[in-house]
């Protein structure tokens, strides 16, 4: 690879609206909320945008939804449709259009009304001749933790307590946050004790089901500092597509992730990360479900093929840990409404950093690390983004 | 010599105990159990199953001809058998055929077949029998029904029952029907049906198909013939044409067992008693429906060197006892049920269908010719056809790989509450194909709490989505059925 976004790229604005069910805002509401807050943290005006990127995958049809909403003025309006990585794609072309020297200051959008579907879930992803197995989201990760468990020698009670900490922790820092959808404490038992949606997964297994929409507004490193004190540069933006043989050839073990641990291993050698462990000060990952977050730890090279269980259980992922993960709540707390989690969890590390995370606040962070993973453990598209002052 | 060159059948792996009935519904409860096919089967599926077992050890494209014979055809205009025929991998230059309406439909079919055979327009024809028949909620009838198939192979070489002669009489009447509109049959007094068709018509064409042959009842071994909907009137009708009790392969144990299963019936009372059979046994098999036809048939030596077949003893033996007549009523579609809070699934394309139809019906799918991985990738998704392969990037450079007869193991698995589903939860497993290659499947015909991580399964024809009268079929894996 001939170049690197390293440090050419600042972000010095972001917005974000609070995650839910949303009734009495619409898809514009969800834009016009986040990027007006990006606009006011940014000290610009929407005639200084001079081309936006918008990721979503259901509510938006061409990059009109965005220009629209926003009244834009005949700029350069792109969708980004790149299934759970759309909002952190839009960055990532953005960013790319910034360092290129196109453009100035360009606008990253993601958002996604979901709510208006009358059932909690995703919309349907059918294929054309309905001949698959039904399994649901939450099904095709269940088989994963079925996987990791036998794997590793975890009886399910040990597997599912393991698990359950991770949803645990993620609800202790949730509740920290006004943004966050689900701010409910959780303890082990509850989490244990509720129902099955799908074996061994049970409800608090699974993030929730929310609308919200979040934004970037990104200039170049040279220029950042004219905008404000503290921009956020970026130091990596990786995505690593799938040729989606997990499913067809029998050497996948649906125990890791590869594109994950690809993408990071890729986002770690643009940022100059060595020893992630010690490097990055915080992340936040694709939390879909809490098996996604225990093999996403082992993925990004956090904890050692296997031994993520010691490593929660040591606590080194809580929001005081040597690694905290989701500090702001995660897809857990803040549901996942699909093109506006990528940004949502930059946002995140860009309050941290700039040490604006109130009662989450982490002690002096440095480099921040966001992680999407898209479609199913076996034929995934994932996104690793870091972030640092 | 032409015959029966090889046979099977299919059993659903759900019975329900009569009792059940009674419990919904109050009232009387017949003895024993009764056959239900699952939520993702129908006639059609059932037929391939007892194809599939009678196909064994057999070359599919040494088959010249397929018939479905019927009275539950899930479509009005649309023939089965050509779904059938991919499922089956059978030659594209066959004939193939759905006779329907009569209870006697298979052996109607039969004689077809055998027309076919002796005039040398075909070499072997397959013929298939299947019936899921519904009859209202809470009556009699809905107890004494069954769901099976059955599955002859008939042809001119390795006969292992020769087909000696044949007789047919037709007789209009209406003993059961259904209209156009009709869900469930009707049916007039059996009394009058007993007294005026049954019992008449049945020894007429079973004494007609003995006299063309210069046979007397004590000739016969075994003699088979359809019960009708009094089970006691069978022997009756035996006793008065001269066989003795022990001649007789009782419908009784398969109505205390299995139930009435229409046009399956003879079909699976016949492969009941070819799993018992000796060369030189002469069997005198009739079916009865609108008019009755006969057969004489004995069996040859060659019987002795008949390979394994599940049949009709082994099916039924494995079995799965039913917890309600509520999961009858749902798996049927009966009553309107609470619709999952789940995506609305969208409409079936015929143009895709089409195009998938080996990928889907068939389970088609590829063995690279350079790095030898064999692929299977389910159709509809823009990842279909493969083109290119998942290993080494071949492009365009495979031989044909079936999927439909491998045994796999269960890689792992999960039962997915959240997913909609006629008798939750969903079970579904990522499993490894015996030689190689793997995909995800729904596990039918499953105990939830015996699936475990290395299980051994393989594969079943299911019906998996309706849509504006349209059935889309498809294979789920089962633990391997007996």
């Amino acid at each position: 690879m001939a170049g690197s976004i390293k440090d050419r790229v600042a972000i010095i604005g972001m917005g974000c609206t609070r995650f839910g069910e949303l009734w009495d805002k619409g898809p514009t509401d969800l834009v016009v909320d986040s990027v007006e807050e990006a606009y006011t943290d940014a000290g610009i005006e929407a005639k200084d945008i001079e081309a936006l990127w918008g990721g979503s995958i259901f509510t938006a049809h061409g990059g009109r939804f965005f220009t629209e909403a926003l009244r834009m003025q005949y700029i350069p309006a792109t969708h980004v449709v790149n299934a759970c990585a759309s909002g952190q794609d839009a960055i990532r072309n953005a960013a790319y259009a910034v360092a290129a020297g196109i453009y100035d200051i360009v606008l990253a959008i993601g958002v996604e009304k979901i709510k208006d579907e009358g059932m909690s879930g995703l919309p349907g992803m059918d294929n054309r001749t309905h001949t698959h197995a039904v399994a649901t989201m939450p099904g095709v990760f269940a088989i994963m933790a079925t996987k990791y468990f036998h794997r590793y020698g975890l009886t399910p009670e040990e597997g599912k307590t393991m698990l359950a900490k991770i949803s645990v922790k993620s609800h202790a820092n949730g509740s920290l946050n006004p943004k966050a959808h689900l701010r409910n404490v959780l303890t082990i038992e509850r989490v244990l004790n509720a129902p099955i949606i799908a074996w061994p997964l049970g409800l608090f297994d699974c993030c929730g089901v929310s609308d919200g929409g979040a934004a970037a507004i990104l200039t170049s490193a040279e220029r950042a500092k004219e905008f404000r004190k503290d921009p956020v540069y970026i130091k990596a933006l990786q995505i690593c597509g799938t040729p989606s043989s997990g499913r067809i050839t029998t050497d996948y073990d649906y125990t890791h992730v590869e594109e994950s641990y690809r993408a990071g291993a890729a986002a770690y050698r643009e940022a100059g990360v060595t020893d992630p462990l010690k490097e990055i000060s915080m992340a936040e990952v694709h939390d879909c479900f809490s098996i996604t977050e225990a093999v996403t730890m082992e993925d990004l090279q956090f904890s050692p093929r296997g031994k993520v269980k010691d490593d929660i259980d040591a606590g080194t992922f809580e929001l005081n840990g040597e690694l905290p993960v989701q500090p702001d709540g995660g897809l857990k707390c803040f549901g996942h409404p699909i093109g506006a989690s990528g940004i949502r969890m930059v946002y995140e590390l860009y309050l941290q950093l700039q040490g604006r995370a109130d009662k989450r606040q982490i002690k002096d962070p440095k480099l921040g690390l966001a992680h999407n993973l898209g479609h199913e453990p076996y034929a995934p598209l994932c996104s690793v983004c870091i972030v640092g002052l | 010599m032409i015959g029966i060159t090889s046979y099977g059948a299919y059993i659903p792996w759900h019975r329900m105990d009569r009792q059940l009935f009674l419990k919904a519904w109050g009232g009387f409860a017949m003895p024993g159990e009764r056959a239900v096919a699952y939520y993702d089967e129908d006639s059609v599926t059932m037929a391939v199953e007892a194809a599939i077992d009678c196909l064994r050890d057999i070359d599919s494209h040494t088959v010249d001809g397929l018939l479905f014979a019927t009275t539950t055809s899930p479509y009005k205009e649309k023939l089965c058998s050509a779904t059938m025929a991919l499922a089956l991998a059978l030659r594209r230059d066959i004939q193939t055929a759905d006779i329907t309406s009569s209870l006697r439909s298979g052996t109607t079919a039969m004689n077809f077949a055998l027309d076919a055979i002796s005039s040398g327009r075909a070499n072997s024809m397959l013929v298939t029998a299947s019936d899921m028949r519904l009859s209202p909620p809470s009556g009699m009838t809905e107890q004494a029904l069954g769901d099976a198939a059955g599955a002859l192979l008939l042809g001119k070489d390795n006969v292992i029952v020769e087909v000696q002669g044949s007789h047919s009489i037709s007789d209009e009447l209406a003993a059961t029907w259904r209209g156009e509109t009709d869900t469930f049959i009707r049916s007039w007094e059996d009394r009058m049906t007993m007294d005026e068709s049954y019992s008449k018509v049945m020894p007429e064409a079973m004494e007609g198909v003995m006299k063309k042959c210069g046979l007397s009842p004590k000739d016969f071994a075994k003699v088979v013939f359809d019960p009708p909907g009094d089970v006691r009137r069978h022997g009756r009708v035996a006793g008065e044409l001269g066989f003795e009790p022990a001649q007789l392969l009782d419908p009784g144990g398969l109505f205390m067992s299995v139930g009435l299963l229409g046009s399956a019936m003879s079909f699976t009372m016949l492969v009941a008693a070819l799993e018992q059979a000796k060369p030189g046994d002469k069997i005198l098999f009739a079916s009865y429906g609108n008019g009755a036809d006969a057969f004489v048939l004995q069996v040859t030596d060659a019987i002795e060197k008949f390979g394994e077949r599940r049949g009709f003893h082994k099916h039924l033996e494995s079995k799965k006892m039913m917890r309600s007549c509520n999961d009858y009523l749902r798996w049927r579609d009966i009553v309107p049920l609470d619709q999952a809070r789940r995506p609305e699934r969208g409409h079936i394309s015929v143009a895709a269908n089409w195009r998938e139809r080996y990928v889907d019906l068939g389970l088609w799918g590829v063995k690279c010719r350079r790095c030898g991985t064999p692929q299977y990738d389910y159709g509809g998704m823009t990842t279909t056809p493969i083109r290119v392969c998942a290993v080494c990037q071949a492009v365009d450079d495979f031989e044909d790989y079936n999927f439909a007869r491998k045994k796999a193991t269960v890689f792992s698995f999960t039962h997915d509450m959240l997913a909609p589903s006629l008798d939750p939860p969903t079970s579904v497993a990522m499993i490894d194909f015996e030689g190689g290659g793997r995909s995800l499947f729904d596990l039918t015909d499953r105990d939830p709490d015996q699936v475990q991580l290395g299980m051994e399964v393989e594969m079943t024809f299911r019906k998996v989505f309706a849509d504006r009268g349209l059935n889309n079929y498809f294979w789920k894996a089962r633990p391997i059925r007996c």
